[in-house]
């Protein structure tokens, strides 16, 4: 680890303390309906839409009608997305004539887009269209982004509001949300990415005849209007096969640092729209406070595993020390540019978010380097988090951490003036336990069955967390990989695309239902034997219950993967 | 529920239309308009043909060329469709090795590459970006370190002295945007064009 590295992580860090306020205070207004200063540009679009789609924006929605509305939604876009992909061949914009999509693949790329996973079972050079590209994943780009953020405001309502029956709308969040927060960012931040080298056009893939008189064809295309969105909104799929890696996708470390910047933004922002909403800021710093120490200690973790190099090397006439000439350190699986601390950085972040682009091979890490980006995926994705699910991810686990506290002291538990009772505490358990459900049913499945078996490409503890990673990413609607996996089968794209399935919808109704059963409830003013959730104590109370429900859960398959392969590494085993 | 049917479905055809229609060719357009070598993919000519792109890596094989890092890329194999075969750098099929830290193909493809660069200057350790994959595969950068190790070898095949081409390695050098953010690194294709223009100016 060098001072430089830390320099560079210390600077993120900074720059996310300082977006956070002013960002929410903008998001907190596009939320509430107040006018923005985009509104006499916007306006006019927002009311066009809502006219031609029948939309009244008055309408307060019943939680019950606002998570239908969210899956008819989310049916008809993973609808057309199937389409658009098994008719790419007869559509335009397909300059390089690519085929059909299978209808396996297009199944599990239909819902890994529409959910916010954005795993990826395809190279996209080689199968998407333009087309697809733009008119399919892009847009789900935007739209499963809007989604998890509506999802999260909804919640929000539920805390603030008092004796009220609705929690919003669903079609007016969702259209706010993209017409007044994502698509200005993606418009000016997507120039910015153009003028750093990302390419930005529908011409076929450039033939050229290299310096040593080699053939080389370069992948071309309409790159930067996704790539900002798929960071912003913390999707993830790349429209290349090596995503943020590709010198296209992220040309060099000041793209990289926007990038990162991007994924977190959101997260970061709605603490704050989170704290503004229930009237105290305080609050939403409690959450930022949780999220931000767990995002220290990974990224320390994972820098702290890359930096030394590879134990294996020692042996041999290899110099991986940094120095002022070079980064040193484990390089297989990274690119120059990025070296080691802003891989280690990208990997934390990408992971603590639902976001799951890389901009190094996960598959590559060390071994304790690749158990943290698989634990923060396990713990729910509620470090900053996917856009949205991060927020509603993390006041899930608020809600059990106060009911802890409340058990304690028994007194009936209280956050923010709502009293707790078993329904929520109920349907909190029911939408965290069902990810680990997931991740770990559907990891033990494979690892018995022969079309499972038949997927990793590394032997050894490092063929099982390969497994383990595909359905914890899926699940966990990250959608980053360890790479090494054939996961293009009729097995794999099943099962993960169910995986992906239950890691959204089956969490989401839930805490759709604590929203709207929160929102009926009086506010009660704090007393003497109120808990503070504001506090130091109750931010150690809260990472504790999150680390121990992590660690209780997942410490058994986390031990046959990564940490077996640590101690075979040290002991200089080899598979 | 089924008045939810309707604004469904025409809330995707109109953010189809607005996200993913509208949005990309607006952006394609003013691309073109304000930075049309890098809405290009950032071709490079020579003698007025394009022979890259100065952000892709190519492949260098020959001894008088600096060499770039290892690339995992493949194509599908012209004689048999279902099998593939190693192409490095191919810029149309990017991927990694995903080899993870204990596996035996590592150890050992690292071992013999490193054999054979210790070979070739034995006066230093071999720089690890010289006997990693990278992650696209098409990474266009090594660090100074790789560049300077090779310099030797270069100059000797070349015929120029060892100082003029480190020296034209130096001027090559990228350092971290600001003093602070990102690694040094040289472009490999951009400095071997200029080796190749170097030698030629004398004759």
């Amino acid at each position: 680890m060098t001072v430089n590295g830390w320099l560079q992580i210390t600077l993120y860090v900074v720059i996310i303390i300082a977006l956070t306020k002013p960002f929410g205070g903008y998001m907190t207004r596009v939320f509430n309906g107040d006018r923005t200063l985009l509104s006499p540009v916007l306006r006019p679009v927002e009311r066009l839409l809502y006219g031609i789609s029948g939309v009244d924006e008055k309408e307060d929605q019943h939680w019950l009608v606002y998570a239908i509305a969210m899956l008819a939604f989310t049916m008809a876009g993973f609808l057309s997305l199937y389409a658009l992909q098994r008719l790419q061949a007869v559509l335009p914009f397909n300059p390089q004539g690519q085929a059909a999509v299978g209808e396996h693949l297009a199944f599990n790329t239909s819902v890994s887009f529409v959910t916010n996973t954005n795993w990826q079972s395809y190279v996209p050079e080689t199968t998407m269209s333009y087309l697809v590209q733009m008119a399919g994943l892009t847009v789900h780009n935007f739209l499963s982004a809007a989604t998890g953020i509506a999802l999260a405001v909804a919640l929000i309502r539920g805390f603030s509001r008092r004796s009220a029956s609705g929690v919003g709308n669903f079609w007016v969040d969702v259209t706010r949300c993209t017409l007044y927060i994502l698509l200005p960012v993606s418009i000016i931040v997507g120039l910015f990415f153009i003028w750093q080298g990302m390419p930005q056009n529908l011409n076929a893939y450039t033939a050229v005849t290299t310096l040593e008189g080699v053939k080389q064809v370069i992948a071309q295309g309409p790159v930067a209007s996704q790539e900002v969105i798929k960071m912003f909104g913390t999707n993830g799929g790349g429209f290349f096969n090596t995503n943020s890696a590709h010198p296209f996708e992220n040309p060099n470390a000041l793209t990289n640092l926007v990038q990162m910047v991007l994924i977190f933004s959101i997260g970061a922002g709605l603490t704050n729209v989170f704290g503004r909403m229930v009237g105290s800021q305080r609050q939403g710093w409690a959450s930022f406070a949780v999220m931000g120490l767990l995002f220290l200690a990974g990224v320390a973790t994972v820098y702290h595993s890359e930096a030394p190099g590879n134990p294996a090397f020692a042996a041999m006439q290899v110099d991986q020390a940094p120095s002022a000439l070079q980064a040193g350190g484990n390089m297989e699986g990274k690119d120059v540019r990025f070296g080691i601390a802003n891989s280690s950085l990208f990997t934390t972040v990408t992971t603590d978010a639902s976001c799951g682009a890389v901009n190094n091979m996960h598959d590559s890490l060390m071994p304790l380097g690749g158990l943290v980006p698989m634990f923060n995926i396990m713990l729910g994705e509620i470090i900053f988090g996917g856009v949205g699910s991060g927020l509603y991810g993390m006041l899930l686990f608020a809600i059990i951490a106060v009911f802890v506290a409340g058990l304690m002291v028994g007194r009936t538990p209280e956050y923010l003036g709502k009293k707790l009772e078993s329904k929520e505490v109920k349907m909190a358990m029911l939408a965290i336990l069902v990810l680990p459900l997931s991740m770990l049913g559907f990891t033990a499945l494979a690892t018995v069955l022969p079309a499972g078996l038949a997927g990793p490409e590394n032997a050894g503890p490092h063929g099982f967390s390969e497994i383990l990673y595909a359905f914890v990413s899926a699940t966990g609607n990250n959608g980053s990989a360890f790479a090494g996996i054939t996961a293009n089968t009729m097995f794999y794209n099943s099962t993960l695309g169910l995986a992906m399935f239950i890691g959204r919808f089956l969490m989401i109704v839930p805490m759709l239902a604590i929203a709207g059963s929160l929102a009926a409830k009086k506010i009660v003013p704090p007393s003497a034997g109120t808990f503070p959730t504001d506090s130091g104590l109750f931010v150690g109370l809260l990472i504790g219950v999150i680390v121990i429900m992590g660690g209780l859960i997942f410490f058994p398959a986390l031990a046959l993967g990564p940490i077996v392969e640590h101690l075979a590494m040290t002991a200089g085993t080899l598979y | 529920m089924l008045k939810q049917i309707r604004p469904a479905l025409l809330m995707i055809v109109l953010f189809t239309i607005l996200t993913g229609l509208i949005y990309p060719l607006g952006m394609t357009g003013l691309g073109q308009l304000l930075f049309p070598h890098q809405a290009g993919g950032s071709l490079i000519e020579k003698n007025g043909k394009v022979i890259g792109s100065e952000l892709i890596g190519q492949n260098f094989a020959s001894a008088k060329y600096f060499h770039g890092r290892i690339s995992t890329t493949s194509e599908p194999d012209p004689k048999d469709a279902t099998k593939t075969i190693a192409v490095p750098y191919a810029a149309d099929n990017s991927s990694a090795s995903n080899l993870g830290p204990t596996s035996k193909a590592l150890i050992a493809r690292v071992k013999s590459d490193t054999a054979t660069l210790h070979a070739e200057n034995p006066s230093a350790p071999v720089p690890v970006d010289l006997v990693t994959s990278s992650a696209s595969g098409l990474d266009p950068d090594i660090t100074p370190a790789a560049a300077l190790f090779q310099v030797p070898r270069v100059a000797k095949a070349r015929g120029l002295s060892e100082p003029a081409v480190r020296q034209l390695v130096e001027s090559h050098v990228s350092g971290r945007l600001l003093g602070l953010i990102g690694e040094p690194h040289v472009n490999v294709l951009k400095l071997n064009m200029d080796l190749d223009a170097m030698q030629g100016s004398r004759g």
